[in-house]
């Protein structure tokens, strides 16, 4: 199959069409300076010269490390299942259906999907997926605003910050007041909480564990939101969700969350998976896609796309949301991961995770002049201060093949020689043992 | 098609019957058949202040979400409760059971924006030519 586009003829057909001599003539209204003088690309070369040039570069990458970092994104490990069901060309090749009815094997499976999600999230329903973590928050925070026809977001500095600078992008040109509340201790201060908690309040978001590692038990605050007929969101992480307290048991209106953590490999800039659960009473605020299970004219199960009548392909401008697409391959992949896992498995996985970190958190303390912050409880991802510049640090023990973690003072200013470390379930006994060691030797010189 | 003589009415479709200082506002026949079967309605909320011609319901159907728009001026006195659990009765009863709120007009003088029963029949059938 050739993948020239159009032919000589096509474009002179098209340019006939509307009126047009020639593609310069079409292009007359961009001035020419403005326009490119090369796209750099270089000449044609050798399938073989391509793919060695390709992975010259993929060689580039450190993939060797020992991974300690988390900060959002967690080197989980994804059973050879994932790959096998995900990379089935049924599912691999279908781009969004648009007949969506015609597909009926992927609408069952984006429905498995959201029920997967409402049960790990205790909320009411789930849309078909989202792009990423920070779009579902901000998408989170639209229904909000929308619902309560508020304009006031109380923000918990604990949440990303990636998160946060995305919600405050999206909505550089509405009239949005954001009041950040910092974080004292490692958790979200109350006090300043409540003291900014008002009427004019449309939600309060958290993120839960938060940026540094804190789990929070947020029931008490959610009473004090809803006092206020402000809604409460949570970012959470979803392997987080097989010990600790749900959203739906803290009484939050919404969740979202990065779905990267189950089964979806870290990769620079993706593909991730936005996930996204509400309550009832807000499913006709929600974005994006969601399935249906209904029965066809003989009485036999059948799945639907549900409420589109509110997305942008029949709602134009008025549309709910402007996002039009799902990651529904991405979305695939957690149901098959989570499927795989089952509810015991989960909790086993969660556990795990929890028990290496706690293991680290020990270790590490035993090194004369590292502080492991201990005030709030974690989950795999801990705080722990350094007698040194955490950046400095994680430079120098890439050299001795580990990724040591995230250094705070990327995002929370004063907070250089604060990192930020994440053990999951992959880290063994030996590596934690090893990491500590090589730890100590670095600062002890 | 079903206009009845006592209501006046806008070009979006939608119907107001007068009584004294009260509106009761719905939509039309017309306009509930060529949305469909009906599945939602959002309300605006009591005491809400309306402003003629924007937008103060939005009504679902299995085909679209279509913005209702207020034909006077006013204060929102109170909601149709049978429309959320039963969404249907605006496709068997338009101007009836199915009304959508009743509302305080505020400006008399707004009427003159509205047609009578002939003229929006005229209207409509305009339409479909």
């Amino acid at each position: 199959m050739s993948y020239i586009p159009h032919t000589q003829d096509d474009i002179q057909q098209m340019l006939s069409t509307i009126g047009v001599k020639s593609i310069d003539q079409l292009f007359k209204d961009i001035p020419v300076a403005l326009r490119p003088k090369s796209f750099n690309l270089p000449a044609s070369s050798s399938e073989f010269a391509v793919t060695q040039a390709l992975s010259n570069l993929a060689s580039k990458n450190a993939t060797g490390l020992v991974n300690f970092v988390g900060a959002g994104f967690y080197d989980h490990f994804i059973p050879a299942a994932v790959d096998a069901l995900a990379n089935r060309s049924e599912f691999y090749t279908a781009y969004t259906p648009y007949q969506p009815e015609c597909s009926q094997g992927w609408l069952q499976a984006i429905y498995e999907y959201q029920s997967i999600i409402c049960e790990l999230t205790g909320l009411d329903v789930s849309n078909a997926s989202l792009y990423d973590g920070g779009t579902a928050l901000f998408e989170g925070m639209m229904i909000a605003l929308r619902q309560t026809g508020r304009n006031k977001i109380i923000l918990d500095s604990g949440v990303n910050l990636i998160y946060r600078t995305m919600l405050y992008t999206y909505t550089s040109n509405l009239a949005i007041e954001f009041v950040e509340i910092p974080v004292e201790h490692g958790q979200s201060s109350r006090q300043e909480l409540f003291k900014h908690l008002d009427d004019k309040t449309a939600a309060v978001i958290f993120q839960n564990p938060n940026f540094f590692g804190a789990v929070d038990d947020y029931s008490d605050v959610v009473e004090k939101v809803h006092n206020f007929g402000a809604l409460a969101i949570a970012s959470v992480y979803p392997v987080s969700l097989g010990m600790v307290k749900t959203p739906g048991e803290m009484g939050f209106d919404i969740a979202t969350g990065e779905g990267q953590s189950l089964g979806i490999p870290l990769s620079f800039g993706g593909p991730y998976l936005g996930f996204m659960a509400v309550k009832n009473q807000l499913l006709r605020q929600m974005p994006g896609r969601i399935v249906g299970e209904t029965v066809d004219s003989d009485g036999k199960r059948g799945f639907v796309l549900t409420l589109q009548t509110r997305e942008q392909h029949i709602r134009r401008e008025k549309a709910t949301s402007n996002i039009c697409s799902n990651e529904a391959l991405c979305a695939l992949r957690a149901a098959i991961f989570v499927a795989l896992l089952g509810k015991d498995g989960l909790t086993e996985l969660a556990q795990h995770n929890y028990q290496k970190a706690e293991f680290a958190k020990e270790r590490l303390s035993k090194i004369k002049g590292v502080q492991v912050k201990r005030s709030s409880p974690t989950f795999n991802e801990f705080t722990v201060l350094l007698p040194v510049d955490a950046d400095k640090l994680v430079q120098q023990m890439i050299a001795k093949g580990f990724a040591c973690g995230f250094p705070l003072g990327r995002f929370y200013k004063g907070m250089d020689n604060y990192l930020l470390i994440a053990v999951t379930e992959k880290r063994t006994k030996a590596e934690i043992n090893l990491f500590a060691e090589c730890l100590e030797e670095m600062l002890c010189n | 098609m079903n206009i009845p003589k006592n209501l006046f009415y806008t070009k979006d479709h939608e119907w107001v019957r007068i009584e004294g200082n009260t509106a009761y506002v719905g939509i039309t026949d017309y306009a509930a058949h060529a949305l469909g079967d009906i599945t939602f309605v959002e309300l605006p909320k009591i005491n809400e202040a309306l402003k003629q011609a924007s937008h103060c319901a939005t009504v679902e159907s299995v085909k679209a979400a279509s913005d209702v728009y207020a034909p006077l001026s006013g204060k929102v006195l109170a909601l149709n409760s049978q429309l959320a659990a039963n969404p249907e009765l605006i496709n068997q009863s338009a101007y009836e059971k199915g009304y959508f709120f009743s509302m305080e007009f505020s400006n008399p003088a707004e009427k003159a924006a509205l047609m009578d029963a002939p003229s929006y029949q005229k209207y409509v059938e305009g339409l479909s030519k």
